[in-house]
Parts: structure tokens; C-alpha cells; sequence
């Protein structure tokens, strides 16, 4: 009895480390070796599973570091079925969604309403919560203006009165005032016939009226520029520069590590050499601000990072696998007192990595272990194809022969959600594979990776996702959280 | 009549890399450390429409053709010449595809201008292939009919499929991993060789490799390809006792590429590098000569066709290879032996073992009936029926 009982307990322990993996990479979207077909009708098998069996694990995930698409699912799935739910779980529950909620960007809790009012879910739970998400939203007539179908859908669905007569009738009557009391919402009505007002708005509702006006797109870019978000400005600061408008001027220093990677990597060779010093030092910045308090504290880490053809993603995910592995290797490089990396191409300017050619993973992990490091992070998407199966055999002797008594850790991370395995696909079974999203969160994969050597009980888990549940719900002081990703998104 | 010579194909400078997969697909990549010096390809893109190529007067040769190459030798050889930047893209200055359906080639391979070859891969083999006795009967004994004599053996119609109608094949070569230094690829699916494809520039590669899904598979790769379940990684093995060191793990490591280059050019490959080929100049240029070769038609084996770029040591620079299926081997067994007896119907059965009669009804199922004068082949279909019937 004791023994079956056990035996269920790993399963349940494999499954939902398994999920959380999932939860981490996968998207929905397009990868490089399935297509977003594949890649959904997947990832919706895993949430029903997962909800149907182990409904408290799931809502556990939420205080894991998953990503926008997959907290957003798992909201769904847990308000869709709030009926299956005890009274304990669903005030946890409750709890979790609603700080997952404050976290998301406004733009995916809006898509999440849309779904929801497509599913049919509105029972009296769903609305308190929105209710209590749309109260916290810090500028209404922002959202109005910015997310006017977005919010008008959530008041429809959720029978609420709009924040204040004149928001309202903005959203609902925009031709009964002739003038609006709130600037930006007078900004917006303006902008219909008056150009200068429309540089008022943000730069998403401000592109829709230039187009309506005709106006040229350099000109609208160095208009709009002010107005832009911290995203935005990194995202348009190339095309704005082609189009002569110079003011679109991101601030390299304030970038998150992973989107800071994803930006040089966006970039044609000759630029990367011509601005080397501040990207470089962009990069170590951004790095040593994720690093915080660990910094230096890793010692000695060897890194195996993947810049074959596969890591070039798909069109949906452009180079997503070289940027999580180009951010993890200046992270690392923060985190470390003595670093190695090396690419699988055998290059060694990170800063002008590309992804060609194939996967020699074996030799560069025979390379990395004979620096004798003491931690080995290996970024791969796991397909070891020259020799196939090489690094498999290498990490098991490793193991087995020349260092049985684990002196060297050996973490394998992993960006690419593998449809057709329900899992990041792994290297070898005695090495543990972590999800991997951002680079920013690598720390606590690490942390987390130790569970999937597949020998940890269910007990462990358990305790594990109440620590991060409690330290999720009531967040310490923010001087020793790193700062979360989101995103003064609505500051403008 | 061009000259003939017998030989194998000769690899040499290409290596063999570890293989990658992908369902019924595995891809294995030659490597070469130098590049040939002194020959590089172009793609000359003639767009979707439909090809046809002039062959003589009389007849023309109609299939599908994605593309045609042009074959650059560069005239000093040095070797910044040869990989210069200057020749890489040729195929922008051609015309652009016109509204015009149709496109004569006057020749399938023609000289243009001084130093450069132009010559349609697939279509070489395959005519090689249909016009091995495109003449018909050299000898007009009475059995052959009037139409045989007269037209040979027309319509020359075989069955290929692109690589885009092959399930699987698309999906392996976008996903395909190319190697620095890759010439070449031999392409299996269900674990038999479809096809070998090797260029002398590992650049002229990289350009080619996405044409490969546009190229002609023979039926039998289309069969596999449909049939055939995902088939097993050959993984690497390391036996754990006796390493003691991570330079012990490196060189068994290392060990584990060169046995598997051993095991595929022994084991995998036997079929394409083993047997004899005929081989048939079509075009010297410089040190480079391109020829066809034919293989020696034995049936339930490998048999490939294809077109060959060697220089003056033999090498191979350029090599594209089509697999027969078993009813065309069978067909070209049945014409070469014809041949091989100046088309005389009771020597050839004599040599092939059986009665006159036999082998008219054998070259009736062939497909090739309507050879044969009517009267005769109504008397061999009698005698097939016993002397009873009457």
C-alpha cells in the first residue's frame, strides 16, 4: 500500500514538473521543429490534465515564473471550472489569480476577458476578481483610450459600471459630449480631425489616426517618440532610424537582460562590431542588475550554449533559443567568479554569435568538463545531432566513471517546449533539464532543476511550491526581490 | 558515338559526417576540408514554367524543370579567383521568367560562351537513362515492327516525383543542420540511398540545398518515404569501463565519428560505391569532365544513374545521382542485354535462359509490346499457350 502510494507520488511529482517545464517555454507558437498547431493542441492536453488531476499543483504554478501565455491558461482553466472547487482552494486560488493579474500586462488580462466571454465563464467568482483587477487599474481613462474594446468588453461581461459618467459615456456614447472633462480622453476626440492632438496619445492608438491622416512615418516616428513605452522605443528605434526619425531613443541601460539580447541579435553584423563597447556594456549592465546579490557567488561555471541552425526559432519566435542563450551567457558570466563559455560553432565573440550549423553538444561538453568547473550550465534545445546521442553518452560516463560523487553540477536548460513529448526535450537521464523563458530567471531554475533528477518526492515539491506560493502572495520588501519583469507599461 | 569506360565512383576529399533525422529521413553530410578549385556552380532559376529541351529534330523531351545550372570554371585557378565574390550570384543576370509558357533548350548541355558549361542536372541522367537505346534496334531483324525501326523507343516517359510530393522531405531539409564544410549530402529514407548530391564549394552548397526539395526522386524514395514508420537515431555508444580521464572521454568521443563515417561507407553506402558504373563523357573543359554513368542494371539491388563532374584524377567535383525503381532496372536489364546482342531476339534469350517466345512476352510486359510486329508477337503469345492450343 505505502509502495503504491509512493509510486503515485513520483508520478505526480514527474507530471507537474513536467507542466511547469511546459509552462515556462511553451507559447502556443510556432517552433522551429513543430508548427503552432502542434505547439497548442499540446500545451491545451497538458492544462486539462494537469487541472483534472492535481487542481492545487496547478494553481501552484501561478507563483512560479510561467510565462504571459501559460498564466493567462491556467486563470481560464481554474475560473472556467471554479464549481470543481473546495472552499479552501478556491480562496488560494483567488489569491493567486488575482496577483498573477496585477503582474500580466494589461493587453493579456484583456485577451484572458475576451476568452473568457468566449467560453461562457462569468459566474460570480470571475467577476469579483475582474472586478478588483479593473478598481487596482491605476488610469482609467488610459485603458479607456488605449484598450477601449479590451475594457468595454470586461464591463459588458462583467455587468460593471464604467469608473466615473464621462468614461462611460467615452466608451459607450463617445458622440454625446462634445467635450471631454479628462485631457487624454479629449486628446482622443480631437485627434479624429486635429493632428497635433493625436501626438498626445499613446503611441499604439496614436499609429491607427496618423494612418487616418496620412501622415508620414519618419514624421510620426519623431513625434511620437515621447510617448512611446520603454518597449516600444526598443522595438521601433531601428525602423525609426531608417526612417530618418533619430528622437525614437531607447535607454539601453534599463533594459531587461533577455529583450536587451533579443535587440543585438536583431542586428546586422556590422552594426554589432561598429557598436560593440555600448552594447557590450549594456549587456553587463543589465546582467549585473539580474545577478543582484548573487553575484560572483557561483564560482567556478563552464557554459555549453547552442548557436546551431536550430537556434534561429521560427518566423513566431525569431531567434528566441540564441537570445536565451546569449542572455545566460552574460548572466553567467555575472554570476560566476571564474567563467568559460563555449558556443557549439566553436566561436568565441558572444557579442556576434549567429545561428549555423550543427549540434556537436558531446565534444563541447568534454571541453567545458575539462576546465574541472564547478558548475556546468548547458542552453540547448536538446537536439544533439553530431554525432546524435554523443552528449547523452558523455554526461552518463561522466557520471558513472569520473565523478560518481557529483562534484560538478551539471544543469541542463532548455528554451524549446518539445509538442510531441509534452516536456523540454532532455539530454540524459541522470542530468536535470529546466524550462527555460528568461535568462533573468535562471537562478531559480537552477533551484528548481534539482527536482527533476526524477528522485525527488512529492512531499519535497509540495513544501517547495507552498514556499513559493507564500513568497509569491506576500512579496518581502522590494530591496532583496529582484525587480519583476512587468513593466511600467502604463506609466505613459 | 561518345566514349565509354567502366569504373566506380571515386569519393575521395569528401568525409562523411554524423547523420541527422528526421521520421523515415536521414540526411548524412560529406564534408570536404578544401574546396575543388577551379569550378563553381550557379543556379540559373527558369521559373515554374514548363521546360522542354530539344534533343533532335524530331523528338521533344517534355518534364518538369525547376532548374538548370551553370557550371563556372574559373579560367586561372588560383585560388582567389575561385572563391571570389564575384561569381556567386549569376543567376540575377539571366532574364527574368517571362509570361512565354515554353522555353527551348537546344541542347540538354551547350557550350556558352568561353569557360563556362550550362547543363540541366536531372534532365542529363534521366536522358541518359531513356536514351541509353533511344535509337531501337541497331540491326532490323524481321521481328522488330515498322515503328521501332523507324522512332526507337518512343514515348520515353519514366516516373518521377519532386521532392515536395516526397512526405517528410521538405520538413528534413529545412531542418537540416549544415555543416561548415559541407559539399555534399546523401539522402536515405527508410534506410535506403535515394539519392548523393555533391558540389565542389561548401557556398555553392548552401545555395543548392533548398533546391533539393525541387529535385526528382525516383518511385521507390516515394514509396519509402510514404510507408515507412520513424525510424531509430544510430545513437552514440561509449562503454564506461576504462576511461579514466576526460582525455580518455575525448578520444572515445572522437572515436565515435570516425566508426560511424567507417560503418556508413561500408555498410550504407556499399550500394552506391561498390558496383561498376558505365560511364559516358559528355563535356571536357579544362581539367573538368562531365559525364553520365549508368549502372549495371542488376536486379533487386541498388541501381543509380546520374551525372559526375570529375577532374583529371578522377575526383568527383560534382556528383547528382537518381535511384531506379525495380520496374526500371528490370527494363534496363531487358534493353542491355538486347543491346549487349545486337538486338537479335533468340540470342538474347539464349543468353538470358529462356525460350525466344518468353522473352517476347517478358519485353510485351516491359512495356515495350508495341516493339515487336504484331504477327510475331500474336505467334509467341500461341507458343506461350502449349502446343495444345491452337
Amino acid at each position: 500500500m505505502a509502495t503504491e502510494e509512493s509510486f503515485g507520488d513520483l508520478v505526480a511529482a514527474d507530471d507537474v514538473l513536467l507542466f511547469v517545464n511546459a509552462a515556462i517555454t511553451a507559447t502556443g507558437q510556432r517552433e522551429f521543429r513543430s508548427e503552432a498547431g502542434e505547439q497548442r493542441l499540446s500545451l491545451d492536453f497538458l492544462h486539462s490534465y494537469i487541472l483534472g488531476n492535481y487542481r492545487e499543483l496547478y494553481a501552484a504554478v501561478l507563483a512560479l515564473d510561467v510565462n504571459d501565455h501559460n498564466a493567462a491558461l491556467i486563470v481560464q482553466g481554474l475560473l472556467a471550472t471554479a464549481g470543481e472547487a473546495t472552499a479552501a482552494q478556491r480562496r488560494t486560488e483567488g489569491r493567486l489569480i488575482a496577483r498573477r493579474l496585477a503582474l500580466l500586462p494589461p493587453q493579456r488580462v484583456y485577451r484572458l476577458i475576451r476568452e473568457l466571454r468566449r467560453a461562457k465563464v462569468n459566474n460570480r467568482r470571475t467577476r469579483a476578481i475582474l472586478r478588483d483587477w479593473l478598481a487596482a487599474r491605476p488610469d482609467p481613462a488610459l485603458d479607456a483610450v488605449k484598450y477601449r474594446a479590451g475594457l468595454k468588453l470586461a464591463l459588458r461581461h462583467t455587468h460593471l459600471a464604467p469608473p466615473g459618467a464621462e468614461l462611460g459615456d467615452f466608451l459607450f456614447r463617445p458622440a454625446r459630449r462634445s467635450a471631454f472633462a479628462t485631457p487624454l480622453l479629449d486628446s482622443w476626440r480631437r485627434a479624429h480631425y486635429q493632428q497635433s492632438a493625436l501626438y498626445e496619445l499613446p503611441y499604439s492608438v496614436a499609429e491607427g489616426f496618423a494612418a487616418k491622416h496620412g501622415i508620414t512615418r519618419g514624421t510620426f516616428l519623431e513625434k511620437i517618440a515621447p510617448r512611446m513605452t520603454r518597449q516600444e522605443q526598443l522595438r521601433l528605434q531601428e525602423s525609426g532610424r531608417r526612417h530618418g526619425a533619430e528622437a525614437v531613443r531607447a535607454d539601453l541601460a534599463r533594459m531587461p537582460l533577455t529583450r536587451l539580447a533579443g535587440y543585438v541579435l536583431g542586428l546586422p553584423t556590422d552594426d554589432r562590431v561598429r557598436r560593440r563597447a555600448e552594447l557590450t556594456e549594456a549587456l553587463r549592465a543589465a546582467a549585473r542588475r539580474a545577478a543582484g546579490p548573487h553575484r560572483g557567488s557561483w564560482g567556478r561555471v563552464a557554459a555549453v550554449l547552442d548557436d546551431s541552425f536550430s537556434a534561429t526559432g521560427s518566423g513566431q519566435k525569431r531567434r528566441r533559443p540564441l537570445t536565451a542563450a546569449l542572455a545566460c551567457h552574460f548572466l553567467l558570466e555575472a554570476l560566476a567568479a571564474e567563467y568559460t563559455p563555449l558556443w557549439t560553432s566553436g566561436r568565441t565573440d558572444a557579442l556576434l554569435v549567429h545561428p549555423l550549423g550543427p549540434t556537436p553538444l558531446g565534444l563541447r561538453i568534454v571541453d567545458a568538463l575539462d576546465t574541472a568547473p564547478e558548475r556546468l550550465l548547458i542552453v540547448s534545445d536538446g537536439w544533439d545531432n553530431a554525432p546524435p546521442g554523443l552528449a547523452a553518452e558523455v554526461l552518463r560516463v561522466w557520471r558513472t566513471r569520473l565523478d560518481p560523487d557529483g562534484r560538478t553540477s551539471i544543469v541542463h536548460l532548455n528554451p524549446v517546449y518539445d509538442a510531441e513529448d509534452f516536456d523540454v526535450r532532455r539530454l540524459a537521464p541522470t542530468v536535470p533539464t529546466a524550462g527555460l523563458r528568461d535568462a533573468e530567471d535562471l537562478p531559480t531554475l537552477v533551484g528548481l532543476a534539482r527536482f527533476a533528477e526524477g528522485r525527488t518526492g512529492l512531499p519535497e515539491l509540495t513544501a517547495y511550491l507552498d514556499e513559493r506560493t507564500r513568497a509569491f502572495l506576500d512579496p518581502p520588501a522590494p530591496a532583496t526581490t529582484p525587480v519583476p519583469e512587468p513593466l511600467p507599461e502604463d506609466a505613459r | 558515338m561518345t566514349p565509354r569506360t567502366t569504373g566506380t565512383l571515386d569519393l575521395t576529399g569528401l568525409r562523411t559526417g554524423p547523420a541527422q533525422l528526421w521520421g523515415a529521413v536521414r540526411l548524412v553530410p560529406l564534408l570536404r576540408e578544401e574546396p575543388v578549385a577551379g569550378l563553381r556552380l550557379h543556379r540559373r532559376a527558369l521559373g515554374e514554367e514548363h521546360g522542354v529541351v530539344q534533343v533532335d529534330r524530331r523528338t521533344t523531351y517534355h518534364s518538369y524543370l525547376p532548374h538548370a545550372f551553370v557550371a563556372d570554371r574559373t579560367g586561372d585557378g588560383t585560388p582567389v579567383a575561385t572563391y571570389g565574390t564575384h561569381l556567386t550570384d549569376d543567376a540575377a543576370a539571366g532574364p527574368p521568367p517571362a509570361g512565354m509558357p515554353l522555353r527551348l533548350h537546344h541542347r540538354l548541355a551547350k557550350r556558352e560562351g568561353r569557360g563556362r558549361l550550362r547543363f540541366l542536372p536531372q534532365h542529363l541522367a534521366l536522358e541518359g537513362y531513356l536514351s541509353l537505346h533511344f535509337g531501337g534496334p541497331s540491326v532490323v531483324w524481321e521481328e522488330w515492327s515498322q515503328r521501332a525501326v523507324r522512332q526507337g523507343l518512343s514515348p520515353r516517359a519514366e516516373e518521377a516525383w519532386t521532392g515536395a510530393q516526397v512526405r517528410g522531405l521538405a520538413d528534413a531539409l529545412r531542418l537540416f543542420e549544415i555543416h561548415p564544410g559541407q559539399c555534399g549530402l546523401l539522402l536515405y529514407l527508410g534506410d535506403t540511398l535515394a539519392a548523393a548530391f555533391a558540389v565542389p564549394h561548401p557556398e555553392d552548397y548552401r545555395a543548392l540545398h533548398p533546391t533539393l526539395v525541387q529535385d526528382l526522386y525516383g518511385e521507390q524514395v516515394h514509396h519509402y518515404a510514404t510507408l515507412m514508420p520513424p525510424l531509430p537515431d544510430f545513437r552514440a555508444r561509449i562503454a564506461g569501463p576504462g576511461i579514466r580521464s576526460v582525455a580518455g572521454l575525448r578520444a572515445a568521443a572522437r572515436r565515435q565519428e570516425e566508426e560511424w563515417a567507417a560503418f556508413h561507407d561500408s555498410t550504407m553506402a556499399a550500394g552506391l560505391l561498390g558496383p561498376a558504373y558505365a560511364f559516358r563523357t559528355v563535356r571536357r573543359l579544362g581539367p573538368f569532365t562531365l559525364s553520365r554513368f549508368l549502372p549495371g542494371f542488376r536486379r533487386r539491388e541498388e541501381n543509380h544513374i546520374g551525372e559526375i563532374i570529375t577532374d583529371e584524377a578522377g575526383r568527383t567535383a560534382y556528383l547528382k545521382t537518381f535511384r531506379l525503381s525495380e520496374k526500371q532496372v528490370r527494363r534496363g536489364h531487358l534493353l542491355d542485354q538486347l543491346a549487349a546482342h545486337d538486338w537479335h531476339l533468340a540470342r538474347t534469350a539464349a543468353a538470358l535462359g529462356t525460350g525466344e517466345a518468353q522473352l517476347g512476352l517478358r519485353l510485351e510486359s516491359a512495356g515495350f509490346g508495341a516493339l515487336l510486329r504484331q504477327d510475331v508477337l500474336d505467334h509467341y503469345r500461341r507458343q506461350a499457350r502449349g502446343p495444345g492450343a491452337r
